[in-house]
């Protein structure tokens, strides 16, 4: 592998919808192994910009490159199938199938059957679901369904994995679980983490991009973010100044 | 109820089936084995839309059109072959084919599910003018004459595999027949057991989480399609052979839209459902039709509007849900379903 060629890197990367842009020269880069939390304010653009990475939108204008190979304007399974998984920000998940049957969905693409069933045991227990593996998706709360959703991405083994507020609807302790479940995948994939949960953000962040009206605002350490005046202006407040 | 008795009650489900289909024709006089081989044939139509709708979340309008293409092209080719065995593996061939044609287009020009129904609608309307319009010296495809809206009388019924001398008695048609409705079945089963099915059943119950695992929503759909037109063309060959006739009428709408209501009233997401609304359904409509009181579209139309209203799920999972919860207040005594998973939560 050339470690010149970063992981993830997008040039001017551009998204129009009408008169509005929810994206605007978005050049970032991130290298292998990394762990990187976008974060800003609703509207910042984050999401939009998750969505272009996987295909599900076609940027106006731009490039994306996976390892130096172009992946603007390919098809969503297309993307995923070169190793890029997303959890969403609305959990998209098969709510009418079972626990196991969402893992196994993901897992059996990348194992031969007879490793597929341990893989699916081996994430049930990390997600910590092994005790409702049967149960309908559909019927789980908020949380246990992110942790699903969490679940399935990991079971496709990719290469780099983007997270689209993991935390949302989650108790404190299960928040704390997935805040170890990232620092566990991060030993051996890269990991870009969307979340407006500071405390959350601070349990996990090294080097934080901050997005404000489809723009990059910012990139640096988590102390250097959060200390800056502007990012506290465009997005904290006053709760993490006080 | 526990997954091996379950799997065992299915087992001797299908053991009784192909019992039932075997002694038949001892106990049944000619005139009612004839119609419970319309009812067989029309039991495969009705699994070929119950599996592309209830499994693949596709719901076609028009059905009709690969039913009809299937019966056109069994007549053509077994007026032409003298032999009915490849006649029908063109039946089933030709249909999927133009299945996979029509599906490229809706599903790869990402078409929304409203206007899948109104094109394969406007399909079969235009299969139906088209072929109503075939009538005269013309329109003839080697020996056989399309005769436009007289359709093609006389159609060689099936025979012993490539053997055109020994043409099938009235009971060997049944035993094909049900033995189709068998068979389709059982290999549905396994289909949707197997990973093109499972991931069948996901891309119809998250398009974009398929997506995003890597799957081709487009392309695993055009596969359930053309499973579709495949059973939907073995229907129409087994019709033809049942009738030895085929007209334009088999492309019509009102057959069409009676393929959904069987499937309404059965139950939609399961196989059985479908042939038991089928059966049912075209049982009423035999007996209505013999008699003079009641119109028999007025009586369809208040079944329909009945159990959408009162049992919108349909008999079966509503009759198998009953039997779970029978089968949970006799069964040994043990906590509900619910506290289990809480007392396991709580570890």
């Amino acid at each position: 592998m050339d470690p010149l060629v970063p992981l993830l890197k997008t040039e001017h990367l551009t998204m129009r919808f009408g008169g509005v842009v929810a994206n605007d020269d978005v050049s970032f880069t991130l290298g292998e192994m990394e762990l990187r939390c976008l974060i800003g304010p609703n509207g910042a653009g984050k999401s939009t910009f998750f969505k272009m990475l996987t295909g599900q939108l076609t940027p106006t204008s731009g490039t994306i490159a996976f390892r130096g190979q172009p992946v603007t304007g390919l098809q969503s399974h297309q993307i995923a199938r070169l190793g890029i998984g997303i959890k969403t920000q609305v959990p998209n998940v098969f709510n009418g199938l079972s626990v196991r049957e969402n893992i196994w969905l993901s897992a059996r693409r990348k194992t031969t059957p007879k490793f597929t069933k341990p893989l699916v045991d081996e994430i049930l227990e990390k997600i910590r679901l092994t005790h409702l593996a049967g149960a309908t998706v559909g019927q789980l709360s908020h949380g246990q369904r992110q942790w699903v959703e969490i679940g399935t991405v990991l079971a496709g083994d990719p290469e780099l994995i983007l997270l689209d507020e993991p935390a949302a609807g989650m108790t404190d302790e299960e928040t704390h679980r997935t805040a170890e479940i990232i620092r566990e995948i991060n030993q051996t994939r890269a990991i870009v983490v969307v979340e407006h949960d500071m405390a959350f953000i601070k349990m996990i962040a090294r080097t934080v991009t901050v997005f404000h009206q489809g723009r990059i605002m910012m990139e640096d350490g988590i102390d250097a973010v959060l200390a800056d005046r502007r990012v506290r202006d465009v997005y904290l407040g006053k709760k993490v100044a006080a | 109820m526990p997954a091996p008795l379950s799997r065992l009650l299915q087992g001797l489900a299908v053991l009784g089936a192909i019992a039932l289909v075997v002694v038949l024709p001892t106990y049944l006089e000619l005139f009612t084995l004839m119609q419970m081989t319309l009812f067989a044939a029309m039991g495969v139509l009705a699994l070929s839309l119950g599996f592309i709708w209830g499994f693949g979340g596709i719901l076609s309008f028009g059905q009709t059109a690969f039913f009809g293409l299937g019966g056109y092209t069994y007549a053509v080719a077994a007026i032409n072959f003298g032999d009915s065995t490849n006649a029908i593996l063109l039946a089933i061939l030709f249909p999927a084919l133009f299945a996979a044609a029509l599906g490229y287009f809706v599903f790869y020009g990402r078409i929304s599910e409203v206007y899948l129904g109104v094109i394969t609608l406007t399909v079969t309307l235009i299969l139906f003018n088209v072929v109503n319009s075939t009538a005269g010296d013309a329109y003839t495809i080697g020996q056989a004459r399309l005769g436009g809206f007289n359709g093609i009388p006389s159609v060689p019924t099936f025979n012993a595999p490539y053997t055109p001398d020994a043409v099938l008695t009235p009971e060997a048609g049944w035993w094909v027949t049900g033995g189709a409705l068998i068979a389709v079945y059982l290999l549905m089963r396994l289909l949707l057991a197997s990973p093109f099915g499972r991931i069948a059943v996901a891309v119809r119950e998250n398009e974009t989480r398929a997506a995003l695992l890597g799957y081709d929503p487009r392309l695993i759909k055009l596969g359930v399609f053309m499973v579709g037109g495949a059973v939907a063309g073995l229907a129409g060959a087994l019709y033809v052979n049942w009738g030895a006739f085929v007209g334009p009428t088999i492309f019509s709408l009102s057959l069409s839209a009676e393929i959904i209501i069987w499937i309404t009233v059965g139950g939609l997401g399961t196989l059985i459902g479908p042939v038991v609304g089928c059966v049912l359904i075209q049982f009423l409509n035999a007996k209505i039709g013999s008699q003079q009181a009641f119109n028999s579209n007025l009586v369809l139309g208040v079944i329909l509007v009945g159990f959408v209203l009162l049992l919108p799920r349909g008999i079966v999972p509503t009759l198998r849900d009953a039997l779970a919860g029978l089968g949970r207040r006799t069964g040994p005594r043990r906590a509900p379903a619910s506290a289990r998973t809480q007392i396991a939560g709580a570890e």
